[in-house]
């Protein structure tokens, strides 16, 4: 064999040339963290992952929008304790492989002070143990799954939404109320949505309550098989642990069978402009007219905080459809504001924490905050919604859980104040 | 593809049929030494064979292992996620650029992989098992889950051949996410299985993070499943599959069993994407039908291809292309500043279309892939006065 002598010297140069590279790229391992990541003087960098493609995001992508254009509000206003908001928002395609990425690269390449409202349950737990080995806040998941309220476990993580048993035992209990000799079902996403929603509503109903369960996969964008199913079993209620998307689908294809039952939805999947988009302004309001739905957050078309936020929208995020998308995405960032000026002049992850868990956040909710020392949850109570002429607004029943029982309560609006700024 | 022609046509006393390679005598020639063309350079001369091949597989894996003190967190993790994804790719441009098999379903093979990891894990965690032996029961547990699978799939394989074999493992990938939601209960439908998490080990806690652990173990898992590849590649099986895939009537006269030659070399790519699919849950401590899309198992082949097929060097060329390449066009994204409406529409979208780009640009200008290409610069740096004629590259693909 060959064995010049030239070849050698060459790849001896390559080697030392591609040696030095590596050198020159170095970093070092593991990194020791000298100040709070992603916060500087004027700064406070906080990151997301959110559906902007793939099946959930016709539902959801407005999201995130809204939060930057309230955060951008915000900053416009002089921002937080001095220090303006920057929102990195990645796309994971509703897709828990692809969040394990971007939320990696977020904490570790961006190097954000948070993660704030990282949308979706099945995307979510992907990431929940990452987050919190880590010791990352994770503020405000945009899910109700109850997986976010266990202090225990998962010290750095805190609910957003009303939990899905909440909601399901809401749903329930009104159908119970208004409509006590229906047969109730129940069309569900085959994850933690769903089984959550059943565990909500079989709170109410009892075990066996529901006459038919059926669930859909979101990678299968047909559910004419669960909707036949329904149909054949005479369901004259149906609760929807759907996403938004699946919600007009579930609609539509009963319409398309001829099948007009009731459909009680929870917040996930029950926000009528957004079915708008997806049923068409012609056919909405007539498939949707009576549709009910759970709300925790101050959508009234005629509130102050409406108000508020549909100025926001029209300044700064282009004017786009404003929806309970819109609503939701800056109460989020409402709270998360909050929470960073309660958090000190200078704060840290930890002192982020301990001003979430004080109790002393209000946010912008129907009701009050159930954060606190040993509970992780927002919301533990919704009001109920109904669309008519298509308008969706409140019609001022709220149940709230205590318990394991659904009370009727008194929904206790928060006032805007400071021009929606909050202040420490 | 080009590989293997240029070795046949460059030492045609060691290789001239098929069946006379192949032939079943106690003692293999060694083809690794002589089949090699004349010359490339080489360090350790006087090594040959199995040896040479365990010195080499050593040193480039200290290499890799002692690369990931140079790199940051992230870095690490996406080395890691290569090295996984280098274990798929392996086994598969050995099936396709071998054997002349095509398999489009690789991803469903990973899934396997990572399914029979995560409820191994999940299962031995319960029983109080942890540390070492639940990764090596669970990557056992993984790679005899996909085997069986490859197995399975392979024996089609060998009574089916061209579209209808890809189109077999097609329907693999496409049905995997009905399966997991009809067996809902075991698979967890589209929310996957999660494990629990598995952290740096006591000892070296102190000194890496919890990245720079998980790109070791899939280094390590990745380097013995490539070595024991290119073992195979060398060796008495490797010769077959060249001569199924060269001629197999021939092959068949000269008494190598073509059917039993395809089986196994389904089997063997099953087992090492299977392997990567259990490194790749270790990883992400989770697996799902989201992330072994149809998308992604085309991307595999795509990979391959781009790599050069049937070349390892090539299969780890296309691992870093298929993990990095939607990562830099999304960082590009991000750097160019664009309206947020376009910036949702080229993410995720742009990455495909540039893959697709990517395989006719390679296609049509080095055919022979970015393995090839390599290669083809060092013969005629090293022989520039040789006339081309002795070293063909083959524009054309065998048969």
């Amino acid at each position: 064999m060959s064995q010049h002598p030239a070849p050698h010297r060459r790849i001896v140069a390559a080697a030392a040339a591609s040696a030095t590279l590596l050198a020159l790229a170095a970093c070092s391992t593991p990194g020791a963290a000298e100040s709070t990541p992603g916060v500087t003087d004027e700064t406070v960098t906080v990151g997301t992952h959110q559906p902007l493609t793939g099946p959930a995001a016709a539902g959801y992508s407005s999201i995130s929008a809204a939060t930057k254009a309230y955060f951008d509000y915000v900053n416009d206003q002089g921002g937080i304790n001095g220090r303006t908001i920057e929102y990195v928002v990645k796309d994971d395609g509703y897709n828990p492989a692809t969040t394990q990425t971007v939320v990696r690269e977020l904490v570790q390449e961006d190097e954000v002070f948070a993660i704030l409202n990282g949308l979706g349950t099945p995307t979510h737990t992907a990431v929940l143990d990452y987050l919190n080995q880590n010791e990352v806040p994770d503020l405000f998941v945009a899910s109700g799954s109850t997986s976010w309220n266990q202090p225990e476990e998962y010290p750095y993580t805190f609910a957003f939404n009303a939990d899905y048993v909440v909601e399901g035992a809401a749903l329930a209990q009104y159908a119970a109320d208004e409509r006590p000799d229906a047969t109730v079902c129940l069309l569900g996403q085959d994850d933690d949505f769903g089984d959550e929603v059943v565990e909500g509503a079989e709170l109410v109903l009892g075990t066996g309550g529901l006459a038919e369960v059926q669930r859909y996969s979101v990678s299968n964008q047909d559910v004419t098989a669960q909707i036949g199913a329904m149909q054949a079993a005479g369901c004259e209620v149906n609760l929807l642990a759907t996403v938004n998307g699946f919600t007009a689908l579930a609609v539509g294809t009963a319409a398309k069978l001829g099948y007009f039952p009731a459909w009680y939805s929870s917040s996930s999947g029950g926000d009528y402009p957004t079915l708008v988009g997806f049923l068409g302004e012609d056919l909405a309001p007539k498939l949707l007219q009576g549709f009910i739905s759970t709300n925790y957050l101050p959508f009234s078309p005629d509130g102050e905080w409406t108000a508020l936020f549909r100025q926001i929208n029209d300044e700064y995020n282009d004017g786009a459809p404003f929806d309970g998308n819109t609503v939701y995405g800056m109460s989020v960032g409402y709270l998360f504001a909050e929470a960073l000026a309660r958090a000190g002049d200078d704060p840290t992850r930890e002192s982020l924490l301990d001003a979430v868990s004080s109790g002393e956040l209000v946010g912008n909710g129907i009701l009050p905050l159930a954060f606190g020392e040993d509970s992780h949850a927002a919301y533990l109570g919704v009001g109920i919604t109904t669309v008519d002429q298509g308008v969706q607004d409140f019609v001022g029943t709220t149940y709230a859980l205590e318990g394991g029982d659904v009370v009727t309560v008194e929904a206790e609006p928060v006032p805007l104040e400071n021009e929606g700024v909050p202040a420490p | 593809m080009s590989e293997t022609t240029t070795r046949a046509e460059t030492t045609p006393a060691e290789a001239t049929t098929p069946g006379e390679a192949a032939r079943a005598s106690p003692r293999m020639p060694r083809p690794l030494r002589t089949l090699r063309p004349p010359g490339t350079p080489r360090l350790l001369p006087r090594l040959t064979g199995l040896p040479r091949l365990l010195v080499v597989a050593a040193s480039l894996t200290v290499l890799a292992v002692a690369g990931t003190f140079l790199l940051d967190p992230y870095r690490n993790y996406q080395l890691a996620l290569v090295a996984a994804t280098f274990c798929a790719t392996g086994g598969l441009t050995l099936l396709i650029g071998l054997s002349g098999q095509l398999s489009l379903g690789h991803a469903a093979l990973m899934a396997t992989g990572g399914y029979g990891y995560a409820l191994t894990a999940n299962a031995l965690t319960e029983a109080g098992v942890d540390g070492v032996a639940r990764f090596v029961v669970s990557l056992f547990a993984a790679i005899a889950a996909a085997a069986l699978l490859g197995l399975l799939l392979g024996l089609a394989g060998a009574r089916l051949s061209g579209p209808y074999l890809a189109g077999v493992t097609l329907a693999l990938v496409i049905a995997l996410p009905a399966v997991t939601s009809v067996f809902g209960g075991v698979f967890r439908g589209d929310q996957g299985v999660q494990i629990a998490y598995d952290g740096v080990p006591p000892a070296l806690r102190a000194l890496i993070a919890v990245e720079q652990w998980q790109a070791w173990v899939s280094i390590l898992v990745t380097a013995v499943v490539i070595t024991w590849l290119v073992a195979i590649r060398r060796g008495r099986l490797g010769l077959r599959m060249r001569a199924v895939h060269g001629d197999e009537t021939a092959a068949r006269l000269a008494g190598v069993r073509s059917g039993r030659v395809k089986v196994a070399a389904f089997t063997v790519s099953a087992v090492s994407a299977g392997a990567g699919g259990a490194v790749l849950c270790f990883v992400t401590q989770s697996v799902s039908p989201g992330a072994y899309t149809l998308a992604f198992s085309l991307l595999l082949v795509v990979a391959v291809v781009v790599g050069g097929l049937g070349s390892i060097g090539g299969a780890a060329v296309g691992a870093v292309v298929v993990v990095l390449l939607p990562w830099l066009i999304g960082t590009g994204i991000d750097a160019v500043d664009l309206p947020s409406e376009v910036e949702q529409r080229l993410s995720g979208n742009l990455a495909v279309l540039v893959f697709g780009g990517l395989l006719i640009l390679v296609t049509a200008v080095w055919p022979g892939g970015l393995a090839g290409a390599l290669r083809r610069r060092r013969i005629r740096s090293s022989h520039p006065a040789a006339p081309p004629a002795l070293h063909p590259i083959p524009t054309e693909p065998e048969r």
